[in-house]
């Protein structure tokens, strides 16, 4: 187990060196950071000065070399915006987007897996009706749309939560709630159609056989296989939410994290925000990811280390 | 309040089941009548398609949508099975006193449990045990059925045994409870024939040590002879004969046995020519009200369009047949040539 993790954890520093080799490739030599970042009145000195300051005048592989040092150390440069370590942006923000994935994520998987078990035990029933329903109407629901019908419902109509902004727990509701209805629409149809396909495998048959009872044919036999498929979408609603629905919940609810932050260093063209930004990211990614494979591990017995 | 010594253990009666499917509603059993005794070794055979495992399903309560049980009755020890009323009862027979043995063993066992853990699981939810002495006793149960190093065994999955080896799980899970009856279910049609073999040979040596009752489905009749007392034969949802495993193989009485019999290609003569039964089953979806192999017999006539009951064969201890005309040979008796021939 630990050879593997450490195995994985080799293919995940790959793949974040090819991340940062994408943007190096993207910034350098296809983009110009000196016209992005300087003001349209920048003297052809001031161009100068500015790109002798950040090594812009070197050549390409050495300017790469540096690059990936400063990777290694986690210097990102200074955000022009905020005018401190980029890095220092980001460890501050960090938090607030991983309580925000947390909590709505967490909720869409524990709502999921008891609504789509119970929706699934009468296919066609009205309970299965309005999972199914319900489990469509929130896949195809835009989630700005979604966060500003809940602003309106529950901050100007009941008044009875705060719009946007950090603070207590009575700040998180709704953007988690945003974040965790579609996830949670998903999951739940998921849980749904597979826990029909479990019901009618063999081995429940067999299980049913035994007299077992009914509970126990369903938690003991049948959820457990569901698990797998189920792993599969939640790992992959985490990673979606990292990488982009973030950007939309946070930018409503003006939540400091770092999807809110990712659009405000686009806004003000703070590319070393952005790439500090981007970097973390990916980093989170391949971690998830490398959590998954351990957790398939412990759930499928036919899953071999590799 | 114990019922009649001699009563036979399980005893189903006029049992009908129906499946609802987008093309309508099949009739999968339409009448079935079959009892077995204690000890008695019973053999279902029949084309596939004709009710075997819908009548096994039946017993064990996993009929469920889209299909259900529309009449008739399955008693165990005089008790009804279905009636609602005894519902907990019937799940606590099913899996201790009576227990089945599914076809294919590569499905019939969940993937992510230990195959130890589901052996044990049957020993706790029947007999109480804890599950230290549950995990003890399903050692000597793998041992009983034939795999070798239990402790080893016990512990792996599923997906790192044979197929024989979990086709023998299957059978440890199925006696765990030392059950009165079992079920097999087409036990070794999924297996190799070597392993055939070594499968019904433990089912049989089971059977004798611990006095089991078994209901055995095949459409393999040679499995058949060496194993059965008694052979009931279903064709299209119905049981068109009984008898002996003896009287049914040599003084078949329904033209579909004899049919069937004459299509079985027997080691000992292997010059003769493997003959088959022309045309198909009728559809269970819209069955014809009389015999159901008027299409296919030989010796049908106008009478046959209306159903022969089951009914005991004179100078027969206990053989009966649902059948008008019952010759001892309808095949060659017949005006019509029989089905095609096939060189072997
Ligand atoms: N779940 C189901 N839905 C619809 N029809 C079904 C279902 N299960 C069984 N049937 C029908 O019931 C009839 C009897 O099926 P059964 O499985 O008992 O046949 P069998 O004798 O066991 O055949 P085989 O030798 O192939 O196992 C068939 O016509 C089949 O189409
Ligand atoms: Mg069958």
């Amino acid at each position: 187990m630990g050879r593997f993790i450490l195995r994985r954890l080799g293919q995940g520093f790959l793949v974040v060196l090819g991340v940062s080799l994408v943007v190096f490739v993207a910034m350098r030599v296809f983009g110009d950071p000196a016209k992005v970042m300087l003001p349209l009145s920048a003297t052809t000195e001031q161009r100068a000065e500015f790109e002798h300051l950040i090594g812009l005048d070197r050549p390409l592989p050495e300017q790469f070399v540096t690059f990936i040092g400063e990777l290694a150390t986690l210097d990102f440069g200074d955000s022009l915006w905020q005018r401190r370590p980029a890095m220092e942006v980001v460890f501050e923000r960090l938090p607030n987007t991983l309580m925000l994935v947390g909590a709505g994520l967490g909720f869409a998987m524990i709502m999921a897996l008891p609504l789509g078990a119970l929706a699934a035990l009468r296919p066609g029933g009205i309970i299965d009706r309005v999972t199914v329903i319900g489990g469509l109407v929130g896949l195809s629901t835009p989630q700005f749309w979604l966060g500003l019908l809940l602003i309106m419902l529950f901050a100007v109509q009941l008044r009875i939560l705060p719009t946007s902004g950090i603070g207590g727990v009575s700040h998180l509701i709704l953007p988690a709630l945003t974040l965790a209805l579609p996830s949670m629409a998903r999951m739940v149809l998921l849980v749904r159609s597979q826990v029909i396909d479990e019901l009618n495998q063999q081995y429940v048959k067999t299980a049913r056989a035994k007299g077992l009872r009914f509970h126990q044919v369903l938690f003991g036999h049948a959820l457990r296989n569901v698990m797998i498929p189920f792993i599969t979408l939640a790992g992959w609603e985490v990673i979606s939410a990292l990488a982009g629905y973030t950007v939309v919940v946070e930018s409503v609810f003006a939540w400091p994290g770092l999807g809110h932050t990712a659009i405000q260093a686009i806004q003000r063209n703070d590319l070393f925000l952005l790439q500090a930004i981007v970097f973390t990211v990916a980093i989170a990614i391949v971690l998830v990811n490398i959590l998954l494979d351990v957790i398939y591990k412990f759930i499928d017995p036919r899953i071999k280390l590799a | 309040m114990s019922p009649a010594a001699d009563r036979p253990l399980l005893e189903i009666e006029r049992l009908e089941v129906e499946f609802d499917t987008r093309r309508g509603v099949v009739r999968g059993l339409r009448g079935v009548d079959l009892s077995i005794g204690r000890g008695e070794t019973l053999a279902i055979v029949g084309e596939s398609g004709s009710g075997k495992s819908v009548t096994a399903q039946a017993v064990m309560g996993l009929i469920d949508v889209p299909g259900r049980i529309v009449g008739g009755d399955v008693r165990w020890k005089g008790h009804s099975l279905l009636s609602r009323s005894r519902a907990r009862q019937a799940r606590d027979i099913r899996g201790k006193e009576i227990a089945l043995v599914f076809q294919d063993p590569m499905t019939s066992l969940n993937p992510l449990i230990r195959v130890g853990q589901q052996i044990s699981e049957v020993l706790r939810r029947h007999l109480g045990m804890t599950r230290a002495d549950a995990d003890l006793r399903v050692l000597d149960l793998l041992e009983a059925v034939g795999i070798p190093a239990p402790p080893r065994r016990a512990k792996q999955y599923p997906h790192e045994l044979s197929g024989g080896m979990r086709q023998r799980v299957m059978i440890a899970m199925a006696i765990a409870c030392e059950p009165e009856l079992l079920i097999a279910d087409e036990p070794t049609t999924a297996l190799d024939v070597t392993i055939q073999a070594q499968v019904l040979e433990l089912i049989a040596g089971l059977q004798e040590t611990l006095g089991l009752s078994v209901l055995l489905i095949t459409h393999d009749l040679g499995v058949v002879a060496g194993l059965c007392d008694r052979v009931a034969v279903m064709y299209a949802g119905q049981i068109v004969e009984t008898g002996s495993a003896e009287d049914v193989f040599e003084r078949p009485a329904h033209p579909y046995t004899q049919g069937l019999i004459r299509s079985t290609p027997r080691l000992d003569d292997h010059m003769e020519r493997l003959v088959s039964i022309d045309g198909a089953p009728p559809s269970l979806l819209a069955p014809p009200p009389g015999c159901a192999f008027y299409e296919r017999c030989p010796i049908a006539e106008a009478r046959c369009a209306t159903l022969p009951p089951l009914i005991p064969i004179p100078n027969r201890t206990a053989g009966s047949v649902a059948c008008w005309r019952a010759t001892t040979n309808a095949w060659d008796s017949a005006s019509v040539p029989p089905g095609e021939l096939r060189a072997v």
